[in-house]
């Protein structure tokens, strides 16, 4: 991929990410937002930060199905662009359902579990936005990638956060669940044949290193 | 239907004193009025959008309705009719609370009957006219608070629950009544999949199905119940949260053993018998101490019993609360 190829990719799937807040944007604008406006910025900005995550964590898979490792920098661009999602469902909730009122935030996240692991997700992602520059990356070296495993289990955290807030239809929480776990699961399985690989008869090596 | 003299002669219907368009979209009407000045040509596009949408939704005017006591009507401005029209729990059209304005209308509220069985001298099935035709219809301005903490105000049509279940005579054995919902997955969609134990049942303890408060409602805004809204007769006990107050009812059942309820029985720890509204009682997974009125933005405290205390506070006295919530 080109290096202006890519900065055209890049910035087509920033603007393609910022649909759904341009949106939440004009519908709030026009009065648009339904009947309970807090509740719908609520969960679409809940929701995205699960869709960006998913489609974060479906980069490396692909570039391996695909045989295309120049897609790595798109992992960096749609992990900001769940985290960003993660920050405006966060502000929603402190500013818009809870009007700043700080004591019930902290009843909340002690009290109710849903939060507590929402909150615990949201707490894990913030030092993986931070330490995502190229700079950080070079820093941390191997430590970074050890770091950035947080993601799986902010993932895990994240639909945990949905699945306990529904009251009594789990569809759509469960098609993000399997979602990741085909995600999860790939990694898991390619982790398993590697080692298998590398424990395995010399010959298997010779034969896939042709 | 016999007309009853309003109890006070300055008592009128809200419907009756405000313009019906305004009154019903007073909301609508002052954020449009900002839409409107910025040009006629574009305001009268979106105007004629929105305005269709409710005049389509409002249905038949009900004839011959008087307001009901005094002393239960809130003075609280009543929530949009958009917003209490296409923001519903009614699973048997769908999860979302916009899917039951949106395919409700495969249900056939008319011809309908109601089906009055157990613990009655006069059991029998009863066409909806005939339920309906010896009560006097009143207006009830009551609030609605949901279980999951939005409350709206609602100007019901309809009449007391006890008056109409004198009619058949209960026999001394019966201590509960037992609601059911109509069960046809044609009618309703959302039957199609198990996410409630379908029919839909709740039910109410005799006292507290007697209560003045309590009523059958027929119509709201003045008008007949749109059918995401329960058509074309579902209960309102607005001290109860919303879920109690089952919509499109088909069967009425006098019982001396308390009924199973469709939430209670999904999730027992989470929706009791009772589900009396009560700010001191959380629902294991979220606060119950504040609430969203639909059309605010900022939370407002909640009331024990709704704000009904007052009037139905004693049928609760000595009673665990939190224990039977």
């Amino acid at each position: 991929m080109t290096r202006a190829r890519r900065r055209t990719l890049h910035g087509a799937l920033v603007a393609l990410g910022l649909v759904p807040l341009r949106a939440l944007a004009v519908g709030a604008l026009r009065g648009d937002l339904g009947a309970n406006p807090v509740e719908t910025v609520s969960h679409a900005t809940g929701e995205w930060t699960l869709r960006l995550l998913l489609a974060t964590l479906a980069v490396t898979p692909l570039r391996r199905i695909l045989g295309r490792p120049g897609l790595a920098p798109f992992r960096r661009t749609l992990g900001l662009l769940a985290f960003s999602y993660a920050c405006l469902h966060f502000a929603t909730y402190v500013a818009l359902d809870l009007t700043f009122d700080f004591g019930a935030v902290a009843e909340d996240v002690a009290k109710r579990p849903y939060i507590t692991v929402g909150f615990t997700a949201f707490c894990l992602l913030i030092p993986l936005a931070a330490t995502s520059t190229r700079a950080m990356v070079r820093r941390l070296g191997r430590r970074w990638v050890t770091l950035h495993r947080l993601v799986y289990i902010v993932a895990v955290l994240g639909i945990v956060h949905f699945l306990w807030l529904v009251k009594a239809d789990l569809r759509p929480p469960l098609v993000h669940a399997v979602v990741l776990a085909l995600l999860l699961g790939l990694r898991l399985w390619w982790r398993i044949e590697r080692a298998r690989e590398e424990r395995g008869p010399g010959f298997a090596r010779a034969e896939t290193r042709g | 239907m016999p007309i009853r003299r309003p109890e006070r002669p300055d008592a009128v219907a809200l419907a009756e004193i405000t313009d019906r368009e305004l009154y019903l979209r007073r909301r609508d009407f002052l954020r449009g009025a900002a839409l409107a000045a910025a040009g006629a040509a574009a305001g009268l596009a979106c105007g004629a959008e929105a305005g269709d949408a409710n005049v389509e939704a409002r249905g038949e005017k009900l004839p011959n309705v008087v307001p009901g006591p005094r002393e239960y009507a809130t003075d609280e401005e009543p929530t949009s009719y958009r917003s209490a029209t296409t923001y519903n729990n009614f699973y048997e059209f769908g999860t979302d609370k916009t899917d039951p304005s949106q395919s409700a209308g495969s249900l056939r509220p008319k011809p309908w009957s109601v089906a009055i069985e157990g613990e009655v001298a006069k059991p029998g099935t009863v066409p909806f006219e005939d339920l309906i035709r010896p009560h006097p219809l009143e207006e009830r301005i009551y609030r609605l608070r949901c279980v999951e903490a939005w409350s709206m105000v609602i100007p019901w049509v309809g009449f007391p629950l006890g008056a109409l279940l004198r009619r058949f005579e209960p026999t001394s054995r019966a201590r509960y009544v037992a609601f059911e919902t109509l069960f046809d997955p044609e009618q309703m969609p959302g039957q199609r999949r198990s996410v409630l134990d379908w029919p839909y049942r709740e039910g109410l303890r005799m006292d507290e199905a007697m209560h003045p408060l309590a009523i059958l409602a027929v119509g709201m805004y003045g008008a007949v119940l749109p059918n995401q809204n329960g058509a074309p007769l579902r209960l309102v006990v607005p001290w109860k949260y919303g879920f109690k107050s089952v919509k499109s009812i088909v069967k009425i059942r006098l019982q001396e053993e308390q009924p199973t309820t469709t939430w209670s029985d999904s999730a027992p720890d989470e929706y009791g018998f009772y589900a009396n509204v009560n700010p001191d009682v959380d629902h294991p997974r979220w606060s119950q101490k504040r609430e969203r009125r639909i059309g605010d933005i900022a939370k407002r405290e909640t009331l024990y019993l709704n704000g009904y205390a007052e009037q139905v506070g004693s049928l609760y006295a000595g009673m665990d609360l939190r224990k039977l919530f």
